[in-house]
């Protein structure tokens, strides 16, 4: 199985590490492979390292690819951190 | 200089951010690089053993990490640095071990080398990001690597926990987990490269009354392990291999520094009236709400100053208005206090996160920073005058605006206060009655200006380290000219009379919390301008209490006109120090200033 999604970076300070930290908190838990995808740049989206060096900031856009069984719980798991502005303003 | 430092004795000067002395052996913490041995493996069958290797470090490191964070979890009233997860979580980072580990494989190299290569690897990467703050993590990635290193080499000895009780460390920065760490072990003192007064380790030094001095620039190549180091953190000195007679001399300073401080804790209680009954409110100045019980028991009447900056720095998200709320509310109406002055955000938009480097990079005194900053970020300075405005309910508060530097700034600041107020009345939330506004007096255009300013506030309160820094153009990062900062100078004893002058005949309070204000032998200067409140390190507070008790207002006065006759700084401090010492010689024989 796999989802590929669109997400908007809507929380003010982008994804700095504690965010980041999140996505990497819920990435792990999924037994799928995950990709961040920005500009052409593609990093594991189980790696805290390697998110950050994506350097989104507010209103940037990113492509989450999952591949795998629980596809389908990750996308949804990551979206809703994503919506939700990771908890914050 | 420099050029034999076979136990050589030298003097460094750096930036003094802790007082207090120390004499002991020197702790080289974090010079990896000269400690750490780099070769490549003769043959391809060690590589297994350089990976376990590799990851029993890793696992280590967690461990430790893992232990830091779990004491200060169980030290009272403090957060468990969040940073230390994050640490934690790049020591799992997959893409992290696996770049090791192939440099392990592919270059035949060992442990250490690969490691080194991956966090070169990381600094490089982070080094194209546009975004500032995120270009700094790599400093996160580097406090990691430094981590696993020690601990590839076996350095169990180095790490903090295990270093001797008369150890200081010397270090180039020192990681927000190694300044908690030190904080959980109570070390001795520490010197270091970076840093300035409001890096993280000044800070933590401060808040623990560790003595420190930073932004030495160079001592970590200076200093070796196990030198014999002194450490004089008000004079900001650190000097390294020290004669028996300077060892000797500092011994007696520390004695006396200490005993000095015993004895002072006597007027700590006492209210600082001058002979003729002329009284003094005295204030403490604070950054952490910690601080308060220490300002209390060192006789702080209020607390004069309140830097709010803490709040905003080493997080990695902006407060929300209920975190400025529980700050606010600790140190308004705080038992043993009768007010609190809160200072609003006294920094650039930069200092969001906690980053030694960029701090010293840069030169944002005179930048986008305070009252210019807050008036361009509307909704972030509300959250904070919202939660000021809300903890008034609790106590007497003082607003103060920093940097203002003319009547447009002040209106305007004053406009979004009222703003707020109104919303908050709307929603029915309960304020104090009597909030005062002041504003800073630091620019030199506002002292020019006072009269105007008067007009419009409730106090002044003189911050003098930039009132100094701005009236004689000095840039404070700038070392070559540090030895113009001169409190009295001529000029700016003449600022800082205007300035009371002009606000008692407008009839409003007139207070200093600069660090002039904490300083004995300026202290019957101050008097002699009949100054309202003095606000200062709390510690600071029973010798300028003992000074006040000790003299008149008369005298000061007498004392005052002098020196205002001298046309020179030198005649000035000349003549202060003759004279205090004659007057106070307990107090002034050994400061030697």
């Amino acid at each position: 199985m796999v989802e590929i999604k669109t997400f908007e970076i809507k929380n003010k300070l982008g994804l700095h590490a504690r965010v980041a930290a999140k996505l990497v908190n819920i990435s792990s838990r999924f037994k799928s492979k995950i990709f961040f995808e920005r500009d052409g740049k593609v990093v594991n989206g189980k790696s805290l390292l390697s998110i950050l060096t994506l350097a989104c900031p507010l209103g940037s856009r990113i492509t989450i690819r999952v591949e795998g069984i629980d596809a389908r719980d990750a996308m949804e798991d990551l979206g809703k951190l994503i919506e939700d502005k990771f908890g914050e303003d | 200089m420099g050029t034999d430092v076979e136990k050589k004795s030298f003097v460094l000067k750096g930036i003094g951010v802790s007082p207090g002395i120390v004499i002991g052996k020197a702790f080289l913490y974090d010079r990896f690089d000269a400690q750490v041995s780099f070769y490549r493996l003769r043959d391809k069958n060690l590589v297994s053993k350089e990976i376990k290797r590799f990851k029993a470090a890793l696992k280590e490191s967690e461990k430790q990490l893992l232990e830091v964070k779990n004491k200060l979890c169980e030290l009272a009233g403090r957060e468990p640095l969040y940073i230390i997860d994050v640490h934690i979580m790049i020591l799992r980072d997959k893409m992290f071990i696996n770049h090791t580990v192939q440099y392990i494989k592919e270059m035949l190299v060992n442990a250490e080398w690969a490691m080194k290569m991956t966090i070169d690897r990381y600094g490089e990467i982070f080094e194209k990001v546009e975004d500032e703050y995120l270009k700094g993590r790599v400093s996160d990635v580097r406090y990691v690597g430094q981590r696993i290193l020690r601990n590839l080499s076996g350095g169990k000895k180095e790490d903090i926990p295990k270093i001797g009780s008369k150890d200081i460390i010397i270090a180039i920065d020192l990681s927000p987990a190694d300044t908690a760490q030190m904080m959980i072990n109570k070390v001795q003192g520490f010197a270091t490269d970076m840093g300035g007064k409001t890096s993280h380790t000044a800070i933590v030094a401060r808040a623990v009354e560790i003595p420190a001095v930073v932004g030495l620039e160079s001592i970590t190549k200076i200093v070796r392990t196990n030198d014999n180091i002194i450490i004089d953190g008000a004079a900001g000195l650190v000097v390294i291999n020290p004669d028996p007679e300077i060892i000797k001399v500092y011994e007696d300073k520390q004695k006396h520094f200490e005993k000095a401080q015993e004895n002072y804790l006597k007027y700590a209680s006492l209210p600082a009236l001058t002979e003729d009954n002329y009284k003094v409110e005295i204030g403490g100045n604070i950054e952490f709400i910690e601080e308060i019980p220490s300002a209390v028991s060192h006789g702080a009447e209020g607390i004069g100053l309140y830097r709010t900056e803490f709040i905003y720095i080493n997080k990695e998200q902006l407060p929300t208005e209920e975190e400025h709320f529980s700050h606010y509310r600790s140190v308004v109406g705080a038992d043993g206090l009768q007010w609190a002055t809160i200072r609003t955000f006294d920094l650039g938009g930069d200092k969001f996160y906690s980053d030694p480097k960029l701090a010293k990079e840069m030169n944002p005194q005179m930048g986008l920073r305070a009252i210019r900053f807050c008036l361009k970020e509307v909704e972030l300075f509300k959250v904070q005058l919202r939660a000021i405005a809300r903890a008034s309910a609790f106590g007497k508060t003082r607003i103060m605006f920093p940097m203002i530097s003319g009547i447009e700034e002040l209106r305007e600041a004053k406009k979004i206060f009222c703003e707020v107020k109104m919303d908050l009345r709307a929603q029915g939330i309960p304020m104090g009655e009597d909030i005062e506004i002041g504003v800073m007096i630091e620019v030199p255009s506002a002292v020019i200006i006072a009269d105007e300013l008067a007009k419009e506030v409730d106090f002044f309160s003189i911050g003098t380290n930039d009132l100094i820094q701005y009236a004689l153009a000095i840039d404070r990062i700038n070392e070559r000219v540090t030895y113009l900062y001169e409190p009295l100078h001529p000029a700016v004893l003449r600022l800082i009379k205007q300035v009371i002058d002009i606000g008692h005949r407008a009839g409003i309070r007139v207070a200093m919390c600069g660090e002039m204000a904490g300083e004995p032998a300026y202290i019957m200067i101050l008097l002699g301008m009949e100054i309202d409140e003095l606000s200062m390190n709390p510690l600071a507070i029973p010798k300028v209490k003992k000074v006040i008790r000790g003299t008149t207002i008369k005298e000061s006065k007498i004392l005052l006109e002098k020196i205002m006759a001298f046309s020179s700084a030198v005649e000035i401090r000349d003549f202060v120090n003759d004279y205090m010492r004659q007057r106070f010689p307990e107090e002034f024989q050994l400061d030697g200033s």
